[in-house]
C-alpha cells in the first residue's frame, strides 16, 4: 500500500519525452541565434528573451519536474519570481525616474 | 510500513529542501541580472558594440553542449528510477565530460580575450569608455560565477557516480541524484540566460 503510493506519487519521465525536449531545445537555440543575426527590428532583444523564457520553462516544467509536482511547489517558485519583479521593477522605477 | 511512510517523508523533504536551496540561488543570480539590466539601459551603446566582440560561434557550441549535459543527466536519473544502474552510470560520466567541455570551451574564449588585454582593471581595458569597461567587468563576474557552479556540479555529479556504482543510490533511494538533477538544470537556465544577454545583443 505504501509502496504503492509512493510509486504513484513519483512519475518517471520515458528517455523518449526527454528527447523531444531536447530537439525542441535546440531548434529554439537555432531559432534565437536566427532572430539575433536576421536583426529584424530593435525588438529582438526581447524577442531573444522570450525565447530564453520558453527554453527556461521547458527545462523547468519538464527535466525538472514541476509538471508532476503539486500546486504549493509551483506557487512558492511562482512567488520567487514575482518577488525577483518586484525588486527589477522597483529599481528600474528608481533608475529612471530619479 | 512506518518506516517507509517516514522514508518517503524524507524524500519529498529532500527534494522542497533543494528546491528552497535553488530559490536563493534564483535571487542571488537575479541581483547579478539586475545589475546588468541597469547596466545596460544606461549604456546601450556601449554593451551592443561589446557584445559584437564575445565569439558566437564558441557561446552557441556551449550552449548546445549544456542543454545536452541536461539531457543527459536527466536520462541519467529515470535510468537509476527504473533500475537500470549501469546505463545510469554511463550518462552520468556523459553529463560530467559534457560539464568539462563546457568549461574547457569557456576557458578558451576567455584566455583569448585575456591575451587581447581585455581582464579586470587591465590597462586596455581602463582606456576603453565606462559601458564598456562595465560590461566585460560584468561578463567575468556572471559567466564566472556561473562557470564555478558547473564546476561544483561535475564533483557533485562525480560523487553520484561513485554512489551509484557502491550501490548507495538506488531505485528505492534516489533523492541525492534526483537533487543533483535539480541543481544541473539550474545552472543550465542561467546559461540559457546569460547566453542572449552576453552574446546575441549586437
Amino acid at each position: 500500500m505504501t509502496l504503492n503510493a509512493t510509486e504513484s506519487q513519483d512519475h518517471i519521465s520515458s528517455y523518449r519525452t526527454y528527447f523531444f525536449i531536447w530537439a525542441a531545445l535546440m531548434l529554439l537555440l537555432v531559432a534565437t541565434i536566427a532572430v539575433a543575426k536576421v536583426e529584424v527590428s530593435r525588438y529582438s532583444v526581447l524577442l531573444n528573451l522570450f525565447i530564453a523564457t520558453v527554453k527556461a520553462g521547458l527545462v523547468l516544467f519538464f527535466f525538472m519536474h514541476l509538471k508532476y509536482e503539486n500546486w504549493f511547489l509551483k506557487g512558492v517558485l511562482f512567488m520567487v519570481l514575482v518577488m525577483l519583479a518586484i525588486v527589477i521593477g522597483l529599481t528600474f522605477s528608481d533608475v529612471w525616474y530619479r | 510500513m512506518i518506516v517507509q511512510a517516514a522514508g518517503r517523508r524524507d524524500r519529498i523533504g529532500a527534494k522542497y529542501g533543494m528546491w528552497l536551496f535553488l530559490f536563493t540561488e534564483i535571487l542571488f543570480f537575479g541581483g547579478m541580472f539586475l545589475l546588468y539590466s541597469v547596466y545596460r539601459s544606461e549604456y546601450p551603446v556601449e554593451f551592443h558594440a561589446s557584445a559584437a566582440e564575445e565569439n558566437l560561434l564558441l557561446g552557441s557550441i556551449n550552449t548546445a553542449v549544456l542543454l545536452t549535459s541536461s539531457l543527459f543527466i536527466a536520462v541519467a536519473i529515470s535510468a537509476v528510477k527504473k533500475g537500470s544502474y549501469r546505463l545510469s552510470i554511463i550518462f552520468q560520466v556523459a553529463t560530467i565530460l559534457m560539464g568539462l567541455a563546457f568549461l574547457g570551451i569557456k576557458s578558451v574564449e576567455w584566455s583569448e580575450k585575456i591575451t587581447r588585454g581585455i581582464y579586470p582593471n587591465s590597462p586596455v581595458l581602463d582606456k576603453m569608455k565606462m559601458g564598456d569597461i562595465l560590461f566585460f567587468g560584468l561578463y567575468y563576474v556572471m559567466t564566472g560565477i556561473h562557470g564555478i557552479h558547473v564546476f561544483i556540479g561535475i564533483c557533485v555529479i562525480s560523487s553520484m557516480v561513485y554512489f551509484t556504482l557502491t550501490g548507495n543510490i538506488t531505485k528505492e533511494n534516489f533523492s541525492k541524484i534526483e537533487n543533483t538533477g535539480l541543481y544541473w538544470h539550474f545552472v543550465d537556465i542561467v546559461w540559457i540566460y546569460l547566453f542572449p544577454l552576453f552574446y546575441l545583443i549586437t
